[in-house]
């Protein structure tokens, strides 16, 4: 077969506010490789991902990883979520709140002597020193990364995140994100992440999906996507206020306050007239041409 | 004072507890999350006892329990038991009477625990087993709490169902509460009172501990 790790082909009845949705999703992923997932709300972004993990069963389909078959409908062959070895990272992080922070990665393991992977994750996420306390007791930057420190006790093939770092603020996404594919890079593991942040697309992403209403709109590389026409989901604009704008290297390096927050804007030349500072501006994903990049400052 | 009925009433609360705790528990799983259908019918059943007179469950448990109906002579044939007016009678109407008390807190703590503290367990490879002893049941520990000793006292407070299958015999099915009936019936007031006042007093005590270990517990778990 192809080098593809991942291959799923899975219908589905989405639940939306809106009545019954069908969903029906195909796409592939190379071994590893990191795919985000994108789109509005009630898009199938989290049935997505738990289908994949085993956690909902689709109504029909195939699911294919690394030449193992996880799920084939028509067989009436479905692996449990425990065999499946993904890491998974909740949106609200399901930390066990009667655990300690080392009792939470330690419940992962399956066998007690294989206490050196704990550790060895407690000291990369610099959680050693809270590693006695409870999840209440640590703020949401600490509480993510003894989330995602405890999705990979395992040592899982493919590790699926939702929404990981949306609650918090943008230094603390950029040092988790750096994390992340530091990991990436020791353990070797695949990633599906589903985010709204275009940074964070382009900034770890292979390939990204921008699912609407239970389909595929769009796929590609993030540059593909987003930089390309009439693709862009309502929830990827950008509002912002112009601080300073210059020219280099033929583009404009706009300083902008985003949502509180200073960033630099790499834009097309023929913005300029727009990128006057204390103008009040509105990005959508794609811009006419040209490639817009978000710097962290 | 005779403390007999006091020490009846509080064997048979405990007993009752206990054994409803060990049915309660999968019960309450299975309700929570078990894919069945015609699970109206079964929470419909369960949940009799909170709206049926006593008397109508007594009633019917006198003539299941009784020798001359099959059940009650299988169990005598069987097991060479004899469920009216005996302990054991007792203890089975008991059980089935306050399993609603059990059942529902326990059902309820274990719904209210967000779904993705289950869909972890079993992504870090846990069993279903496993997940509800090590994941669920110890963060649904004031429900199982509040569900106990509603349990207790409420086997504690039973009157009808006890007065029917049991009736009123010293040592063996007279309970305080039946004491009591029994006590204002002979005009002694006094000894009435006391029993009276003992059940007062205990239940209270017993409820204002269980609240304030709630309360405790759930302080703890909202100061984050």
């Amino acid at each position: 077969m192809s080098d593809n790790l991942l291959d799923i082909n899975i219908r589905h009845s989405l639940h939306t506010a809106n009545g019954t949705l069908p969903m029906e999703i195909a796409f592939t992923l190379k071994e590893g490789n990191i795919l985000a997932v994108t789109g509005p709300s009630g898009a199938g972004k989290t049935t997505l991902l738990k289908q994949i993990a085993g956690l909902i069963g689709p109504e029909s389909g195939k699911i294919m990883f690394g030449g193992q078959i996880w799920l084939d409908t028509n067989a009436k062959k479905s692996f449990p979520p425990q065999l499946r070895n993904t890491g998974f990272v909740f949106q609200d992080y399901a930390l066990f709140p009667h655990f300690t922070v080392e009792e939470n990665l330690s419940f992962a393991l399956h066998n007690q002597d294989d206490k050196g992977i704990v550790s060895e994750l407690l000291e990369a996420t610099e959680l050693t020193q809270l590693s006695h306390r409870k999840p209440f007791q640590l703020s949401g930057g600490q509480q993510q990364r003894v989330a995602l420190a405890r999705a990979l006790v395992r040592k899982p093939h493919l590790l699926l995140l939702d929404e990981p770092f949306a609650a918090l603020d943008y230094s603390m996404r950029f040092n988790l994100q750096a994390l992340l594919l530091k990991f990436q890079q020791q353990f070797r593991f695949s990633i599906i992440i589903v985010t709204h942040d275009i940074g964070e697309i382009f900034r770890l992403a292979d390939q990204v999906i921008v699912l609407d209403n239970g389909k595929i709109e769009k796929e590609g590389t993030p540059a593909e996507v987003f930089v390309k026409e009439n693709t862009a989901p309502q929830d990827l604009i950008i509002h912002g206020e112009v601080l300073t704008c210059t020219q280099q290297d033929n583009q404009l390096h706009v300083n902008a306050l985003i949502e509180n927050k200073i960033k630099t804007l790499i834009l097309p030349l023929h913005m300029e007239a727009e990128m006057i500072p204390g103008n009040n501006f509105t990005l959508h994903y794609p811009i006419d041409s040209g490639q817009i990049r978000l710097i962290n400052s | 004072m005779d403390w007999q009925p006091l020490w009846l009433t509080f064997r048979l609360a405990t007993i009752t507890s206990l054994i409803l705790l060990a049915f309660a528990l999968p019960l309450a799983y299975w309700l929570a999350f078990g894919k069945f259908r015609g699970r109206g019918i079964v929470e419909a059943v369960i949940g009799m006892p909170l709206v049926l007179p006593p008397s109508v469950i007594g009633f019917y448990l006198l003539l299941a329990f009784s020798p001359s109906y099959w059940f009650g002579d299988f169990i005598e044939r069987i097991f060479g038991l004899r469920l009216v007016f005996s302990f054991p009678g007792l203890v089975i109407a008991s059980v089935l009477y306050s399993l609603p008390f059990m059942v529902y807190p326990i059902r309820a703590g274990l719904q209210s625990l967000p779904a993705s503290l289950r869909e972890a367990s079993y992504t870090l490879g846990k069993s279903e087993r496993e997940t509800f002893f090590r994941i669920l049941l110890p963060n649904c520990k004031p429900a199982i709490l509040t569900a106990f000793v509603l349990t207790f006292a409420h086997t504690v407070g039973e009157f009808g169902v006890v007065l029917m299958i049991g009736g009123n015999i010293p040592g063996v099915t007279k309970v305080a509460s039946v004491a009591i009936y029994n006590e204002v019936e002979a005009l002694n007031y006094s000894a009435a009172n006391q029993y009276a006042l003992v059940l007062f007093a205990i239940t209270f005590v017993i409820l204002l501990i269980v609240y304030s270990i709630n309360n405790n517990l759930l302080r703890v778990r909202q100061s984050s």
